[in-house]
């Protein structure tokens, strides 16, 4: 395939990447950061304890979290289909995106929260903080540069997911490499696609990476 | 007038697996205003159980706190917060925003009460001056030294204007030269800001530096508790005197006879040394002397080894009861 026809293909295909990717992962921390802090928050010792919530939550996260996403791509289709009006093509995939993601997420931003020390929520306690004030000003901006870093492993993931797109007839660059590259036997494209999905996986992460270690101030 | 801190018949229960901890056990204290109450015991006594019962961090088991005659432990969400903002915390491990300036954090408190942000940055200026940091307003914690972190961590404490200070081990990560300052400044803060100060340590240094009150904890029981001059001059209890260094801490250490002499106010400048060497004749063998100020006072023990002679034993306590000092026969490591 000449450049003039390859190029135009790549360009659109990362745009349906990044919408998939942006959407998937800006809704998915919607729903998934208030989920982690619940997780925290509500644990036996936590600043709100409420243990059964809390084991409740837990299971029903693990448990979503145990599906492989090509799974929950073909058990959703019908509720996919009522929520977003279709269950083919790139629009689509943001919602099993987002359903596979959240749990994966909100474990993420658990394991973030974790790492800020008690005593630092304690001494907030001791200065008469209400619990919102303690979630809002101590635990989150104390967490920022873990969130950050969590973040950019959660975004690769979903770029990674959205790789499998193509089995709802999604677009994308893994749609690309696989439907218009391997399937047709045209190896430049699915190679210039993978490459390119590579470079945007080590894009983020470096970029994450670098974004972490500036916003740390308790580190350096 | 009533008590800043009443603590009656306090208990601490904690549930562990296959039991349960007495960290507490019937404690009762009155903290005055304007006390430097030093609360001392060994590491596992219950003395940060006990602080951190004071503003309801920890909930007792039985027992009631009284803050200026109100029960803390009565009172709902909202009150509880107000009362925290009135005894302020201060900790070992200073427990500072590490991820905020040294201005944001000692704002957090003014922050969090909705003062306005210009009110706000001024009172963090003033706080920074008090606790000598005003250059490192900008700085983040991470870059300061564990005394200017503890300076940080007080200069917080004080934003909320409160009336008491708790303590927990606040000098018991610092080396010698930082603790000598860190204590002076709190020294000073109850002074001129006349901030009652509830001080937690494991060491007697530091109750004789600059406590009025002290009360020794041993395995969650009261053992003794009065004023500074009185428990060190008449230490009644075992782990009092085990504070003292004056019994053995270990049982395998064969204790070895002793005199101890306490020296108040006017002896502690006579030399009593050359006297006894002089007028008795006694070869003086000083086992371990530590006498300082306390108080604007000369203060101190010292200990000296127990002639063998019953006679001579008997000379030597009544010259020095002569010479107003309280001596007693103790055992020394
Ligand atoms: N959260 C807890 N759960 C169980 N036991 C505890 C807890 N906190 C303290 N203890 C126990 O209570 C006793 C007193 O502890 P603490 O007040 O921390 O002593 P100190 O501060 O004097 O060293 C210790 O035996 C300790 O192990
Ligand atoms: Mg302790």
């Amino acid at each position: 395939m000449t450049w003039e026809k390859l190029l135009p293909l790549l360009w659109d295909s990362t745009v349906e990447t990044l919408y998939m990717t942006f959407w998937s992962s800006l809704i998915a921390y919607a729903v998934g950061l208030p989920l982690g802090v619940l997780l925290v928050v509500t644990r036996k010792g936590g600043i709100m304890p409420a243990p059964t919530f809390n084991a409740v939550l837990g299971v029903a996260i693990n448990f979503l979290r145990s599906i492989p996403f090509i799974i929950m791509l073909a058990v959703l289709f019908p509720v996919t289909r009522a929520v977003i009006g279709t269950a083919i093509g790139t629009k689509s995939i943001v919602f099993p995106l987002i359903i596979s993601a959240f749990p994966y997420i909100a474990r993420m931003v658990e394991g973030s929260l974790d790492e800020v020390d008690h005593g630092i929520i304690e001494a907030a306690q001791s200065m008469g903080s209400t619990n919102w004030q303690i979630i809002t000003k101590v635990l989150l901006p104390e967490a920022v540069p873990s969130l950050v870093n969590g973040a950019a492993i959660c975004v690769t993931t979903i770029l990674g997911y959205t790789a499998m797109a193509s089995a709802a007839g999604g677009g994308g660059l893994g749609a690309l490499a696989i439907v218009k590259g391997l399937n047709v036997r045209k190896f430049d494209v699915m190679y210039s696609a993978s490459l390119l999905l590579v470079a945007l996986v080590q894009l983020i992460t470096v970029f994450g990476g670098r974004l972490t270690r500036r916003l740390d101030h308790k580190h350096r | 007038m009533t008590p800043q801190i009443e603590i009656r018949g306090l208990s601490k229960i904690y549930p562990i697996p296959g039991g349960e901890v007495h960290a507490l056990t019937n404690i009762n204290l009155t903290i005055e205003k304007g006390d430097i109450y030093g609360i001392i015991g060994m590491s596992g006594a219950g003395k940060s159980t006990l602080i951190r019962c004071l503003n309801r961090l920890d909930t007792p088991t039985d027992g009631q706190i009284l803050i200026d005659g109100e029960n803390i432990l009565a009172m709902d969400k909202k009150q509880l917060r107000a009362t925290r903002r009135r005894m302020a915390m201060i900790f070992q491990q200073f427990n500072l925003l590490m991820q905020k300036s040294v201005a944001r954090n000692v704002r957090y408190p003014l922050e969090i009460a909705g003062v306005p942000k210009k009110q706000a940055n001024e009172r963090v200026m003033e706080l920074l001056r008090i606790v000598g940091l005003e250059d490192k307003a900008n700085a983040f914690p991470a870059q300061l030294s564990g005394g200017q972190k503890q300076r940080v961590a007080i200069a917080r404490a004080l934003a909320s204007d409160p009336e008491m200070l708790l303590c927990d081990e606040a000098t018991s990560a610092l080396d010698p030269m930082t603790t000598q300052s860190i204590l002076a400044l709190l020294q000073k803060i109850n002074q001129e800001l006349g901030i009652t100060v509830v001080l937690i340590t494991h060491e007697m240094a530091v109750i004789r530096q600059i406590c009025n009150k002290v009360a020794i904890l041993d395995g969650g029981l009261l053992a003794e508790e009065g004023t500074v001059d009185d428990v060190f001059m008449h230490t009644k209890s075992a782990a009092g005197r085990r504070l003292f260094g004056i019994l053995p801490d270990q049982e395998e250490i064969p204790p070895q006879p002793a005199i101890r002499i306490v020296f108040d106010g006017e002896s502690a400048e006579q030399p009593i040394i050359s006297k006894l060497v002089k007028e008795i004749g006694l070869d003086v063998n000083i086992l371990s002397a530590d006498i300082r100020q306390l108080n604007q006072k000369a203060y101190g023990q010292m200990m000296i080894a127990r002639p063998d002679d019953p006679f001579e034993l008997q000379q030597v306590m009544e010259y020095l009861r002569g010479l107003g000092m309280t001596v007693e026969e103790v055992h020394v490591p």
